[in-house]
């Protein structure tokens, strides 16, 4: 929606006199002139937002950094202070981070959040997307559960119920995706095959989890999966979260890949046809590896959407780290100073999920060049 | 497919004559039906299983808990609810409930989202940032968390009733909601309504005559004035000819609290802030996407005709981005109305809310989630509906 000025003319030989240009549209002035006050509505605008700005920025900074308690300190000493109480999440960040995981053992989820960190930092680098990396991930999973659990190489066993803050929602979340991929790959041939029952079940599966809220499936996983399992089989709460979150994934992973099939031209079909390839050789070899790198960007997208979505569990109970931030601020001296703590959470929330859609943005430019023609 | 010959689609060498394993239509006819075999007998497990455990458990089953006293309170409710109603009557306040705070909630988030969206194609540089800064925050963090935050502001930073803050006349703020003057019923009231539908029945005929009429002749014919007065005016008069009422229920300060009025509730107000705030910053991403993905050759060939701007913008811009911005607006609609279930986290007590006491209450979890799951669908696929004829609508207007 930008104007360009085509006002250039072609002839080589310079003005006879150069003038410079009238002050007010070139440099600062130009600037401001341009961007701020280029009509009388406009300049309005400006002025308000100045004056809201004006109103709200310095309070805000007050309260945030200037007035606000740092580092350690009593309840009493926030009480007498106008700011922020940062002190209550010296205080508390533990518990908010890693939940109810014992407190000596608290260094093996932060090197497991360090692992996770590398592993997802890792699989960022477009040059690192080979087969090994699935291997990597395998590997580095494996570690993770048993620095969690424990039980091997003398770590002290931790059931998953005390599991907790940051490393159950970057797990949940992980594994919830790493499942589902599969079965949206599937879920999503499904809806595109030409079996007239195969396609029904799929498109029934898909628009049936996509219709309900995800809330209703953690309901429905804490509350009806025991009694749909055979007496003595038994789940823990996280492992019940957790197949509800697989079953909401992976109905909207398949949409997200149909949308790559969809966009896949009908001429690699028959190129496949042509070589003899069968059905699965071709969706294998041909189809699969075009439609999963054109749907990378919707899958980095449905990731962030999960991640922030996992914060649903906390209404079945299960201290994520919305709920464990929960837990810190119920302790009655620090509980007045619930918007820091939100505040505290809602930081980190917002950098990861806004690390990743900055990615995806990215992704999509880098991946668009061989679709361009 | 058992021809002699080798198979020219596959170069697969030609099976024995009559062998079914080749024959394409029987495969097919024998994935299927081992995926329908595969299901039956999994339905099967899973239902035999829920037998012996509900009787283990010895949970009654069936629909007529419905019928049964529900025993609970509801915070509030637009239909007379008691505790000695039914568990059916309680379903039905958590539905109307659930579809009031979508109802409103869409209409605030397509306004809040329209606005931003523009806000964001400013030539204003300054505006363009702040609206910026305010999508980018709220899309990235989780919406539970700010439903909380909001919450925790509302009942935890506003005054108790004692001290609410008068906004306007009349107009109450404090930890326990907004208070604000009920228009007290009056039997001309229906009258009044009737005479704003005919009045708008009105005004959109009068709006068609005039586009009939600049279509036929090419001379432009105002609706706008007999529209106005046909809208405002007519309600307007009956209810001077009615006499006038114009008695207020003024929310006024008794003992310990509030007497008279309209109450929101401090959940309803936080679901709401909560919802339109996180929803607006989507749908605004969705109109900028679609304003800008109209090519600029159009705004220039309309002015070219010598379309004024407003006008282009009407008849040129606005219908080919609504074909872009609609399809991803209805599932912002439908995340809305998704993500109310978020209520049962602040206690207002919405469908899943009702759910979840009739669920611990009764024990039969399976019937209770099977409710609200219907509940949900049928909401969704209405909306869903209702779009996609609108769209469909959008669409024809180009061809």
């Amino acid at each position: 929606m930008r104007r360009h000025s085509v006002s250039q003319t072609g002839s080589s030989s310079p003005p006879a006199t150069a003038s410079r240009p009238p002050v007010v549209s070139i440099g600062l002035l130009g600037w401001l002139h341009r961007n701020l006050f280029s009509s009388r509505f406009n300049a309005l605008l400006t002025v308000l937002a100045l004056l809201l700005l004006y109103m709200a920025l310095p309070p805000l900074i007050h309260w945030l950094a200037i007035d606000a308690v740092w580092g350690a300190a009593e309840p009493s000493v926030c009480h007498a202070a106008h700011g922020a109480c940062w002190a209550m999440i010296h205080e508390k960040y533990r518990l908010i981070l890693f939940g109810r995981y014992p407190y000596a053992e608290q260094w093996r989820p932060m090197l497991g959040l360090v692992l996770l960190a590398g592993l997802i930092g890792l699989s960022c680098n477009r040059n690192f997307w080979r087969l090994w990396l699935f291997d990597v991930w395998i590997g580095g999973l494996a570690v993770w559960f048993v620095l969690m659990w424990g039980g091997w190489f003398g770590l002290a066993f931790v059931p998953n119920h005390l599991w907790g803050g940051l490393p159950l929602t970057l797990i949940l979340t992980l594994i919830g995706l790493a499942v589902a991929f599969p079965v949206s790959i599937f879920l999503a041939l499904g809806r595109r095959s030409t079996l007239p029952v195969i396609r029904l079940i799929c498109i029934v599966y898909i628009e049936l989890i996509r219709g309900v809220p995800l809330i209703s499936l953690l309901f429905m996983a804490s509350f009806m999966l025991p009694l749909f399992l055979p007496t003595g089989v038994n789940f823990d709460e996280v492992l019940r979260a957790q197949v509800a979150i697989i079953m909401f994934s992976s109905a909207y992973l398949a949409e997200a890949i149909r949308g790559g099939l969809q966009a896949m031209p009908q001429g690699q079909y028959e190129a496949a046809h042509a070589l003899g390839l069968t059905y699965w050789q071709t969706q294998r070899k041909i189809i699969l590896p075009q439609v999963l790198k054109i749907s990378i960007p919707a899958i980095v997208n449905i990731f962030i959407g999960l991640f922030k979505d996992t914060s649903l569990v906390a209404i079945v109970s299960l201290s994520d780290l919305l709920l464990s931030m929960r837990q810190a601020i119920a302790d009655i001296a620090w509980r007045r100073y619930f918007v820091e703590g939100y505040l505290f959470i809602a930081l980190i929330y917002f950098c990861i999920c806004f690390f990743m859609s900055k990615y995806s943005q990215y992704l999509e430019n880098q991946l668009e060049t061989g679709q361009r023609r | 497919m058992t021809q002699p010959t080798t198979d020219k689609r596959t170069h697969v060498p030609p099976p024995p004559r009559g062998s079914l394993w080749y024959n394409q239509r029987f495969r097919n006819v024998l994935y299927q039906g081992l995926a329908v075999v595969f299901l039956i007998a999994l339905g099967a497990f899973l239902i035999s299983n829920v037998l012996t455990n509900l009787e283990e458990r010895s949970i009654r089953t069936g629909f007529d808990f419905l019928e049964r006293e529900a025993g609970f309170r509801i915070g509030e409710s637009l239909i007379e609810y008691n505790a000695r109603n039914s568990y059916g009557r309680a379903y039905l306040v958590g539905i109307i409930n659930t579809l009031r705070v979508a109802l409103v909630g869409i209409v605030l988030t397509t306004l809040i989202g329209i606005l931003l969206g523009i806000a964001r194609l400013s030539p204003n540089w300054l505006i363009v940032k702040l609206a910026a800064v305010y999508i980018e925050t709220l899309r990235n963090i989780p919406l539970l968390l700010q439903l909380f935050f909001w919450y925790a502001l509302v009942t935890g930073i506003l005054p108790p009733v004692r001290q609410a803050i008068a906004l306007l006349p009349g107009v109450y703020l404090s930890k326990s909601g907004l208070m604000f003057p009920a228009i007290v019923p009056h039997p001309s009231h229906p009258y009044v309504l009737g005479a704003f539908a005919l009045g708008g029945l009105l005004a959109w005929g009068a709006a068609r005559r005039a586009k009939r009429h600049l279509e036929r002749t090419g001379q432009r014919r105002s609706a706008l004035l007999p529209g106005l007065g046909c809208t405002i005016g007519l309600p307007l008069v009956v209810w001077l000819i009615s006499g006038a009422p114009t008695a207020l229920d003024v929310p006024t300060f008794t003992r310990f609290t509030f007497a008279g009025g309209n109450n929101i509730t401090p959940e309803f107000l936080a679901l709401l802030l909560g919802l339109t705030t996180y929803t607006a910053a989507f749908i605004a991403e969705n109109v900028r996407g679609g304003i800008q993905a109209v090519p600029w050759g159009q705004t220039e060939a309309a002015s070219s005709l010598g379309l004024r701007r407003s006008t282009a913008l009407r008849l040129v811009i606005l219908p080919q981005a609504l074909r872009i911005i609609i399809p991803p607006t209805t599932s912002q609609y439908l995340n809305l109305v998704k993500n109310s279930s978020l209520a049962v986290a602040i206690g207002y007590p919405d469908l899943v809310s009702i759910t979840n006491t009739s669920l611990n209450q009764t024990g039969q979890a399976i019937e209770c989630i099977a409710i609200m799951m219907a509940v949900y669908l049928s909401i969704s696929l209405t909306i869903s509906l209702i779009m996609n004829r609108y769209n469909n609508y959008v669409a024809l207007v180009e061809r």
